[in-house]
């Protein structure tokens, strides 16, 4: 089994306390691996540390990654989207590619863009304005925004936090699915004990200052 | 009216300010960093009192204190160019060390003092020069960054993750603001550049849905907002800032109540 992100022997210190200690897992590549473990322990800490090591390379004796930094792709916990947000969710989401100079989209960006508010189910949403989208449909957009950057490894922090369970169940699905579509792996940060049974392919547990993969049986199948 | 040499400026002045306005209003009211171009006129007017006290250029000395403040809140983060507290800080400060090396410098203040209340009737040839030369400037750097920046403004968090050199870009942003403000402010003053960097693109922003569009409108509400305050001026004899102000608020009046329209249709 390929790994995209191989860590051995890692410590991680805050300026006050060490937050983890000669950490060692693996992340699968392709895979759901979801980040579980307490308030606090550490689990958007760690991520993002991994990206940046992921740019500056400076741990690289005990982390292994087998891409770059604009392969990776996060999705923030917190976003600054208020309802008076102006941009249609066509626009926001077109802000995800990346490469481009001028500032007008290609003709194949359009195609892509297309297609990805297809697969996001927001075709019929793209002139609205993103500030009046539900919970749901801005989760969407924000993974629509991902999936025009074209990422090998998307990381999710909690992006079920706010939805009801109708909500979260369809963004798993549709996660799911894109991720075998477009060869994407994906990591996600969660506290729903649900949502891991139903989608998790490995659970990365993190507390007493380390990590453990625990492989999972996912009862979702695409 | 156009046979007036200053009126005829003040019109064909009023376009480039408009397309100034219109590229980097968007993006401002994006940021949410309107108050921040207010206290950037602020810092602009005490850089101007140094460099009359020190003896440089008045306009050295505002893009000097203009350029080092843009920075600063570039690398410890916009955030605090937001907060309430530091904003009345900054103001306060600066508009103190503006009264200082005023007071300190026995020269002529006039040119340091029209920066607050500077006139857009009072352009000359030199002045007009000075701003096609700056929108000529913002608007090449604002082309070819444009996704950068679009990204950086409409989506802060997402790009500081995923964008490449996402600091950076910030930084340019807050430099080219910086640059706008301290050559504008001594032109039409701190007053009408704060309104027209920021009411036109917030009310655009509940009429055009793509950023090409609302900069379009905000082109449109600056432009006319210009226009037809230069002409009521002429007619009544009254401060164009004056009436520049009251037609960009109706502008955004307009905005509010189209969005509560369109709200309760929901």
């Amino acid at each position: 089994m390929e790994n995209i992100i191989s860590v051995n022997g890692l410590d991680i210190d805050l300026p006050d306390r060490r937050l983890f200690e000669n950490l060692a897992f693996d992340i699968p590549k392709g895979a759901l691996t979801v980040i579980t473990g307490e308030n606090g322990v550490g689990k958007t800490t760690l991520v993002k540390h991994l990206l940046r090591d992921l740019k500056t390379n400076s741990h690289r004796h005990f982390i292994n990654f087998s891409i770059k930094r604009d392969e990776a792709f996060y999705m923030p916990q917190i976003r600054n989207i208020d309802d008076d947000y102006p941009l249609a969710i066509k626009d926001f989401v077109a802000l995800g590619f990346k490469h481009r100079i001028l500032p007008w989209n290609s003709k194949k960006m359009n195609t892509t863009l297309e297609q990805t508010l297809m697969e996001t189910r927001l075709i019929g949403l793209k002139n609205n304005p993103l500030g009046k989208a539900s919970g749901g449909e801005k989760q969407r957009a924000y993974l629509a925004q991902a999936l025009c950057f074209d990422p090998k490894l998307l990381i999710l922090d909690e992006a079920t936090a706010n939805l009801d369970i109708s909500s979260k169940h369809e963004l798993l699905q549709l996660l799911k699915k894109l991720m075998k579509k477009h060869d994407i792996t994906v990591l996600f940060i969660t506290h729903d004990n649900e949502l891991i049974e139903e989608y998790a392919d490995y659970e990365l547990h993190l507390a007493n200052r380390s990590g453990k993969l625990i492989k999972k049986e996912a009862k979702f199948h695409v | 009216m156009f046979s007036y040499d200053f009126m005829r400026y003040a019109f064909i002045a009023g376009i480039f300010i408009a397309l100034i306005c219109s590229v980097m209003g968007v993006f401002v009211v994006a940021r949410q960093t309107s108050f921040f171009t207010h206290t950037l006129s602020e810092i602009g007017f005490s850089g101007a009192a140094f460099g009359v006290f020190a003896g440089i250029a008045p306009l050295t000395g505002m893009l000097i204190f203009t350029f080092l403040s843009a920075i600063f809140i570039g690398i410890s983060g916009e955030r605090v160019g937001r907060r309430e507290a530091s904003i009345s800080v900054f103001s306060g400060l600066f508009l103190g060390l503006g009264i200082l090396f005023l007071s300190l410098s026995d020269k002529q203040a006039s040119y340091a003092t029209s920066i607050l209340f500077g006139s857009i009737v009072g352009i000359n040839a030199q002045n007009l020069l000075e701003l096609i030369i700056l929108s000529v400037i913002l608007l090449v750097i604002s082309t070819i960054l444009f996704r950068k920046l679009a990204y950086n403004s409409f989506d802060s968090q997402g790009a500081d993750y995923n964008q490449r050199f996402n600091q950076l870009y910030s930084i340019i942003f807050l430099v080219l603001l910086a640059l706008t403000i301290s050559i504008t402010a001594q032109i039409i003053g701190s007053l009408l550049i704060f309104v027209l960097l920021t009411i036109p693109a917030s009310a655009a922003k509940y009429f055009g849905r793509t950023i090409g569009k609302m900069i379009g409108i905000t082109f449109f509400f600056v432009l006319s907002g210009i226009w037809i305050g230069l002409y009521f001026s002429y007619l009544t004899n009254l401060p164009v800032s004056f009436f520049i102000t009251i037609i960009e608020g109706i502008y955004y009046a307009a905005a509010l109540i189209k969005d509560h329209h369109s709200n309760s249709k929901l």
